[in-house]
């Protein structure tokens, strides 16, 4: 496979702030790549420096075998942007803004961007003023999917979405995939990148920490385990992988490593289990343990919206942790 | 003054029982401090402002018409019905002391201030705080549905009252012939009058539209309209239009003339007819939506918005027209005048020095060369805002996406930088007929015309070097764009106020304005204009290569 973009040793400041220290990232042609990291970890930054809009300080970039500063205007008629937060011309309507950025980038195809206005229930007659910030990011995502890209960078494309069109957008990045396409996925949420990415790269403080296939990154993420069971669970402590057992009032809550919630599992139906909640790892929690990062307090800010996100997605995986 | 101050100056702590009282108007009282904290700089401004404008030209008057004879030769300017149409009904000249011009020449304008000032304040407190979300927060606490309405028209109105009382002390204070105590009363009166009608009129247009864009355009045009529609009237024959705008009516009271108190009555009761249609409304409606309907707009984008230029051109022209129509009115304005010009000016010695200063036949070229440094200024703040909007589309976030697009940094800007130079050529080109057709109609010289908007396209490439200097900040020092404001204010200063005060001839050259020959009075001299265009091609060439060099700007 052929590299459709290859960073390495990207230094970019802003005044004092470092936001990319040495940046490494690696995307094969046709697959999806998960860009995770919290926010100001430099993820906005390195796609601005994908795209010519920011120049490095120094390193090297490569996108499509293209030089992206060099050459932007030639790049960008190959490739699709959809940044994390979408401002549009307060008058001009919705499917106005989706026909000019398309038709800048080289002309779209009228049945798809019919096809994705539909999916995605945007009702493009409204004055980009009246658009919430929802219905802003549909407004770029239907103008970027609508073209023949063969490149998507999408910088955090889901915020402001509610959990069905998120479902939606996880669809059309599954179809885009299967189109041949390559996408470059960032987020701060770990188990939208999941569902959607081959490999996954973790940024923190402007450089790549992990990088590799969900399997490789399996050992780093750690599921939380609440039940309640008929008798007391016990023994738990000594099973391989499981972590912070608290047990009390009929119910045992614990973390478990990636590849050991089947035997844990198996421990608890023992003392018969009456209700089962499971969360998937998050990002934050992950960072945490893995690289004892106190967040800096910038990044606190963002919990919040990061913590909405995961309660809409806990359902999902609850589920899925119960299946494992 | 004052009294606003300490007003203001209660502030934020509420009293319990305010909030406390149930119904449609619970926490009125809070809000209304509220406002007058927030507006705690901006409302003393405005009424300081009307006020020292009002003292300073009453003033004025009583010097610069000081004899009988003056007074005459005043009538006769002002009796045109050019004249009537900028000033105001007739029969203020039949008695023309210093309070009948304030009446008659200062009140329909100061009129039109004080409606904008209303007008602003409602929409500021009452749509524009539903568009932004804030009042739905405060109507979720104990607010009563008609509070911030009830609020915002109290705001306006104890605004209004207190420069009406501080125009009839000032005034009434200042003994000059002809401007008594009784009539400055009623000269305050009728401004509050005017003010509160506008406020009335905001009441209603805040409810019409979700926008407080739209609710302050429809309310402005009212106050055009009615301007427009006394000036037909006071002009013409009869003045039955007058009897419908609410400016001919507060100019009906022909203070210190005959001191009629009664046409206020109109003004008070259409006030308080709006102000009730307004309460009315805003119960047909939900929060945060207005009465009529958002319109649906195009789903899919007409082909000529399909490049960077089409995109500009659509992000300029409602400016583009806003300012177009207002440089022809000006330049008409102008022009009806040019005629009368020489027994306008003979009396003001300070002007005609100047005039003769710039040459030329008479004294009409001569002032018509001196209206197109006016116009050239305006023309300029025209161009600066035209050609800053790149730099506010890069702040605002939206060149971030069309720049991820097949559209280069050089295409982008240099649409807007385009249409800024197309533009500004395009109002003088406007203001230039305006200017001509008035002019060869009240001169009777028919070819004046096309000398006239040949004088004002002279300043074009003036303008292009306006743009070039804007260019040149946005693409090498963003941050201080702004900074290309110092052009037309320098170029007004100098090119208007030194022809008065007689600056060097050194700093008349430090503007690009300072080098276009001064027609029709001088001849026309097309090195400087050549000279000109290419240091505004170069500036520009050099903005965008700054521009390919930079980082964008993002959110």
């Amino acid at each position: 496979m052929t590299k459709a973009i290859s960073v390495s040793g990207l230094h970019k400041s802003f005044g004092p702030t470092r936001a990319l220290d040495g940046l490494d990232l690696a995307v094969e042609a046709g697959e999806v790549h998960g860009f995770l990291g919290p926010n100001g970890a430099g993820k906005s930054t390195t796609i601005r420096v994908l795209l010519g809009l920011l120049r490095a300080d120094s390193g090297a970039a490569q996108v499509l075998g293209m030089d992206p500063w060099a050459r932007a205007v030639e790049l960008h008629r190959r490739l699709a942007y959809v940044p994390g937060d979408v401002e549009l011309w307060p008058n001009l309507t919705g499917g106005e803004a989706i026909d000019l950025l398309a038709r800048l980038r080289g002309g779209l195809d009228v049945r798809r961007r019919a096809e994705l206005i539909e999916r995605f229930g945007l009702d493009p007659t409204k004055k980009g003023r009246a658009y919430s910030k929802g219905n802003r990011q549909k407004v770029a995502i239907v103008a970027a999917l609508a073209s023949d890209a063969e490149l998507l960078l999408l910088d955090e494309p889901t915020a402001g979405l509610d959990p069905l069109m998120e479902v939606v957008f996880q669809d059309v990045i599954g179809e885009a995939k299967a189109a041949g396409r390559t996408v470059l996925l960032s987020s701060h949420i770990l188990a939208q990148v999941e569902k959607l990415a081959d490999r996954v790269s973790i940024v923190r403080r402007g450089r790549i920490v992990q990088s590799g296939t969900l399997g490789e990154l399996r050992h780093l993420t750690r599921t939380t385990i609440e039940a309640e069971t008929e008798r007391p669970a016990t023994g738990l402590d000594a099973l391989p992988g499981v972590h912070d057992v608290r047990t009390g009032d009929g119910r045992v809550h614990f973390a478990v490593d990636g590849g050991e919630v089947d035997g844990a599992v198996r421990k608890l139906t023992e003392f018969g289990i009456r209700s089962l909640v499971s969360h998937p790892p998050t990002l934050e929690e992950l960072m945490l343990r893995h690289y004892d990062d106190a967040l800096p307090a910038a990044d606190r800010h963002g919990t919040g919206g990061e913590r909405d996100a995961r309660g809409a997605g806990g359902s999902d995986g609850a589920a899925r942790g119960g299946v494992r | 003054m004052t009294s606003a101050t300490k007003t203001a100056d209660v502030g934020a702590p509420a009293r319990p029982g305010t909030a406390a009282g149930g119904g449609a108007l619970a926490g009125t009282g809070t809000l209304v401090r509220f406002a007058l904290r927030r507006d705690r700089v901006r409302l003393p401004v405005w009424i300081l402002a009307l006020l020292l404008g009002t003292l300073s030209t009453a003033n004025s008057y009583a010097e610069l018409y000081g004899t009988p004879e003056d007074r005459a030769n005043a009538v006769e300017t002002m009796g045109s019905p050019a004249g009537l149409a900028m000033s105001g009904p007739r029969h203020y000249l039949d008695d023309y002391t210093s309070g009948a011009m304030l009446g008659h020449q200062m009140l329909g304008f100061t009129a039109v201030l004080v409606g904008l000032m209303s007008v602003l304040v409602i929409t500021r407190h009452t749509r524009a705080e539903e568009e932004t979300g804030r009042a739905e927060l405060l109507r979720s606490t104990v607010v009563g549905r008609h509070a911030h309405l009830a609020a915002a028209l109290s705001v306006a109105a104890l605004a209004n009252l207190v420069l009406g009382l501080l125009l009839a002390l000032g005034l009434g204070g200042l003994g000059v012939d002809g401007v008594d105590a009784g009539g400055s009363l009623l000269y305050g009166a009728a401004h509050a009058a005017a003010g509160l009608v506008f406020a009335g009129v905001a009441a209603v247009t805040a409810q019409l539209t979700a926008h407080a864009r739209g609710a302050t355009g429809t309310a402005l045009a009212v106050i055009g309209a009615a301007y427009v529609l006394r000036a037909a009237g006071d002009s013409g024959e009869n003045g039955a239009l007058s009897w419908l705008s609410p400016i001919g009516w507060a100019q009906r009271t022909y203070v210190y003339v005959d001191d009629d108190w009664w046409p206020l009555l109109l003004c008070f009761a259409l006030a308080a007819g709006c102000a009730a249609t307004g309460f009315a409304l805003s119960t047909r409606r939900d929060v945060g939506a207005g009465i009529r309907p958002q319109k649906p707009g195009r789903p899919v984008a007409s082909p000529a918005l399909g490049t960077p230029l089409g995109l500009a051109l659509r992000l300029h022209r409602g400016m583009l027209a806003g300012f177009g129509a207002g440089l022809f009115l000006m330049g008409a304005m102008y022009g009806s005048i040019l005629g009368q010009a020489e027994d306008m000016l003979k009396d003001i010695d300070q002007l005609q020095e100047a005039l003769e200063r710039i040459g030329g036949t008479g004294i009409a070229e001569a002032f018509a060369s001196m209206v197109m440094v006016v116009v050239a200024v305006v023309a300029a703040v025209y161009v600066v805002m035209a050609a800053l909007r790149a730099r506010a589309e890069e702040t605002a976030g939206r060149a971030e996406p069309l720049l991820a697009t097949g559209l280069s940094r050089g295409r982008w800007a240099g649409s807007h930088l385009a249409v800024a130079m197309g533009g500004g050529t395009l109002a003088l080109l406007v203001a230039g007929l305006g200017f001509g057709i008035a002019g060869a109609a009240s001169t009777g010289d028919g070819a004046l015309a096309p000398r006239l908007v040949g004088a004002a396209l002279a300043y074009a490439p003036a303008l292009w070097v306006t743009v070039g200097v804007a260019a040149v900040l946005f693409g090498w020092l963003p941050r201080a764009s702004a900074a290309a404001w110092i052009v037309p204010v320098y170029a007004f200063v100098v090119g208007y106020l030194g022809q008065i005060l007689r600056f060097p001839g050194w700093m008349n050259n430090l503007s690009p304005f300072g080098h276009v020959p001064r027609l029709p009075a001088a001849d026309l001299n097309w090195t400087p204009l050549l000279v000109l265009t290419l240091v505004a091609a170069g500036l520009v060439w050099l903005g965008l290569a700054g521009l390919r060099r930079r980082d964008l700007e993002t959110k």
